[in-house]
């Protein structure tokens, strides 16, 4: 098994979540992670998903996706094609003893901290999930209380575009 | 009736008024199918689907058939659909009107019938409340649909019934569902016509790539064991002519699915019969023994290929479909071919033309050896069955007397189960749209309501139900609506008195025992219900059949009989089976001809615990 990051164009109309969702669970595909958002184009979403399946499944997957009416586009973004981020929210336990620490880490990160309390920062940090799991590593001695993470957002390397010959408007 | 068989139109003709007509959305609902060119539907009236019916009782051009349960509604649109190759339509009410539609939509979903389901839904203002007869039809059917739509505004509704008729008749068919609340059907708005379709996702490939048909032309023409396996699509496709200059021209034997008889002629030499679980022992060992299998619309189901990772080992596969999903899902195919099969088998034909030239072998010369093994096969296990050891009525008998005596241009509409499968071995196809069954659901209670939407699509055919005693009891209530409405089908009722295809598991893997198949309805039982008074009561006529003496004499009346439906209650022998088979889960290298015919089972299937007695081998494995 191997990680795809597929990136879904498709018709913003309702349910078109569960149409998606539904057709990974019915088929008995697992979706490691889902990030829905608005495209450039009025009318239209993107969706990126990361599945975690063979190439001949993949494939499968690809072609079921395509057949529900609503979806317009399919593409397959390559880890070195394109840019690949997660998103996530950090709330650490602090004391007076450690708070320099972990500014230092959010620091070397690039991290930023974004709520502060006596006994708690909230880290906002944004990477690709290995950057991620990492400062998730560094923070973990000093009591992670909870944490917040987006689905991972992807979109490819150059001047092209997963909207390009698709009518606008 | 029918103006053309194959009513599509994309475009339609009726020129828009300058100021468009003020249409109430029910108005719009009727007015629309009209303007598609809809001339039959199927439904029943309720709450929420109210307004839909009061302009309906005012059309010219529909005819509105009121069914006695939606399911019936439903398989009617499919046995419509699937008879006529147009789209069948049905309608029900909101909540428990639109899920007794759903096992129907399944139905034709798992078939790609075309068919266009339209639902009355609560008024939006109480959808979520948990209104009376709500349900979310469209969350529910969104596995089961190639399409749904929800339409709250009056004015989307005629471009919305368009895009779904649309859908649900192009590319790989299927159902496609229209919810429609009740205030956008109450509201009043312009209609216009013809509606812009707005379908930007759905662009079905229709034209296959050459190269691979070249490649495909090539593998036919290197090969020494093809067959060429026939699936529904080519009778979906309407491309049984093609099918058959394709096949004569290269001379490969061919089986048709159970969803694919009548496909190809079963009159001609070249077809051996079915191939699956009952397929003819030549079919199943064509594929199984091929080196190349050319799948033209079928699906590689589990009920063909038996195990699948023992399917046709030594085979290379070209895999010819429309939906592209289809292709390499069960086993991967060496030539996809993605297309319709009207135009892939015109433009094979010419490659493999091509590919051939030069060789002096043609037709089926070129498959010398393929063919003595085949016809030897067919001479050792012709399709047959032996007498019932009881002495009661063969139910094998029966349907192949139905077949003989109606002939080939009548439509043949089967439940599921035993008498499927001996009316899809024992009466022979000449035509595509003539047999009609649930193949991929296998939904009983399918045969009455599809045999009764076939007669309405195709009034002067004959049209035969030929159901089971379980099955029957299942949808028996459409008889009401073939009577009152002189839709005059006949039913034949292979009537063993008990759930039989199950009998038969329990007989073979089960040791016997008889858990909850037995149905009473039959030889030496309390007879509940009594077939032939309930036909009474329904306004049709009754006959009852124990004895072969009489079999061909009933089958003649009921031809006769037109004023009204007929339902024949034949009293079979319960304990006749169905063979060949392949059990459950293994290789088809392991077909059975007959219970006491059987090849010697080997470890494999001994770990099963699914072990004959063998008497001896008759189809030995692989070599």
């Amino acid at each position: 098994m191997s990680h795809h990051v597929l990136s879904l164009l498709v018709e913003d109309k309702p349910g078109l979540l569960t149409r998606v969702a539904g057709l990974f669970a019915r088929r008995g595909f697992n979706i490691e992670s889902l990030a829905v958002g608005h495209s450039e184009i009025a009318g239209l979403s993107r969706i990126t998903v990361v599945v975690d399946v063979d190439e001949l499944p993949l494939e499968q997957v690809t072609k079921q996706l395509n057949k529900l009416i609503n979806v317009i586009k399919i593409v397959e973004l390559d880890q070195t094609q394109s840019v690949q981020r997660e998103h996530m929210l950090i709330k650490v336990r602090v004391d007076g003893s450690t708070r320099s620490q972990i500014l230092e880490s959010v620091n070397l990160f690039r991290a930023r901290v974004v709520d502060v309390a006596p006994d708690a920062l909230v880290i906002e940090v944004t990477g690709d999930s290995g950057k991620v799991q990492a400062f998730l590593r560094i923070l973990e001695p000093y009591g992670i209380r909870e944490i917040a993470q987006s689905g991972l957002l992807a979109i490819g390397r150059g001047s092209k575009s997963i909207t390009e010959r698709v009518p606008k408007g | 009736m029918p103006a053309s068989p194959t009513p599509t139109p994309h475009a339609p003709s009726a020129a828009a008024p300058s100021t468009p007509e003020l249409l109430t959305g029910a108005e719009a609902v009727v007015r629309t199918l009209e303007l598609l060119g809809v001339t039959d539907v199927f439904g029943l009236p309720g709450g929420a689907i109210l307004p839909v019916y009061d302009p309906l009782m005012d059309s010219k051009k529909l005819r509105h058939i009121l069914v006695r349960h939606e399911q019936g509604a439903g398989h009617a649109a499919e046995g419509y659909a699937s008879s006529s190759n147009r789209v069948g339509v049905c309608i029900a009410t909101s909540g428990p009107g639109a899920t007794n539609l759903v096992t129907a939509i399944a139905d034709a979903h798992m078939d790609s019938v075309p068919m266009l389901a339209i639902t009355g839904q609560v008024f939006s203002t109480l959808m979520g409340t948990d209104a009376f007869q709500e349900a979310d039809i469209v969350g529910i059917t969104m596995p089961i649909t190639k399409h749904s739509f929800l339409v709250k505004d009056a004015s989307e509704i005629p471009a919305t019934i368009e895009a779904a008729y649309h859908i649900a008749s192009t590319g790989r068919p299927g159902p496609v569902l229209v919810d429609i609340t009740k205030d956008a059907q109450q509201a009043t708005v312009p209609f216009i016509w013809p509606p812009k379709r707005d379908l930007p996702g759905y662009r079905p490939v229709t034209k296959a790539h050459g190269k691979q048909i070249q490649a495909a032309a090539q593998l036919i023409a290197e090969s020494k064991k093809p067959v060429l396996y026939v699936g529904g699509g080519i009778i979906r496709a309407q491309a049984s002519a093609e099918l058959l200059t394709l096949a004569e021209f290269i001379g490969a034997p061919i089986v048709t699915t159970l969803m694919a008889r009548g496909a190809f002629p079963d009159s001609n030499d070249l077809n051996v019969g079915m191939p699956g679980m009952h397929g003819t022992v030549p079919a199943v060992l064509s594929l199984q023994e091929s080196d190349l299998v050319v799948s033209l619309g079928a699906r590689f189901d589990d009920r063909v290929t038996g195990k699948a990772a023992l399917f046709a080992p030594n085979a290379k596969v070209v895999h010819v479909d429309i939906d592209p999903a289809e292709i390499s899902k069960i086993r991967v195919a060496d030539v996809p071919i993605v297309g319709d099969l009207k135009d892939v088998l015109v433009d094979l034909l010419t490659a493999y033309r091509e590919a051939t030239a030069a060789d002096d072998l043609v037709g089926t010369e070129r498959f010398g050896a393929w063919w003595k093994y085949l016809n030897d096969l067919r001479e050792e296990f012709p399709l047959g069955y032996t007498k019932p050891e009881d002495g009661l009525l063969s139910p094998q008998h029966v349907i192949q007397r139905i077949g003989e005596i109606t002939g080939p241009e009548a439509v043949y509409a089967a439940g599921v189960g035993q008498h499927q499968m001996w009316a899809a071995q024992f009466i022979k196809y000449e035509r595509p749209n003539a047999w009609l069954n649930s193949g991929g659901a296998g939904t009983m209670g399918y045969s009455v309501p599809a045999a009764m939407g076939a007669k309405v699509a195709q009034p002067d055919r004959v049209v035969w139900a030929i159901d089971g005693d379980g099955c029957f009891q299942m949808t028996n209530q459409e008889l009401a609506t073939c009577t009152i409405n002189n839709i005059p089908i006949k039913v034949a009722i292979i009537n063993n008195s008990s759930l039989g295809m199950v009998r038969q598991w329990q007989t073979l893997f089960y040791d016997g025992r008889y858990s909850n198949t037995n149905l009473n309805t039959g030889h030496d039982s309390i007879r509940i219900p009594d077939f032939v008074k309930l036909a009474d009561a329904y306004g049709a006529l009754g006959i009852r059949v124990t004895k072969e003496s009489e079999v061909d004499a009933a089958i003649k009346l009921a031809l006769e009989t037109n004023d009204r439906p007929v339902v024949i209650d034949f009293v079979v022998s319960a304990d006749a089976m169905v063979w060949p088979m392949v059990p459950q889960g293994v290789s088809n290298s392991y077909v059975q001809y007959a219970r006491d015919h059987s090849p010697t089972w080997d470890d494999d299937l001994a770990e099963t615990g699914r072990v004959e007695t063998s008497l001896r081998t008759v189809i030995g494995g692989n070599e």
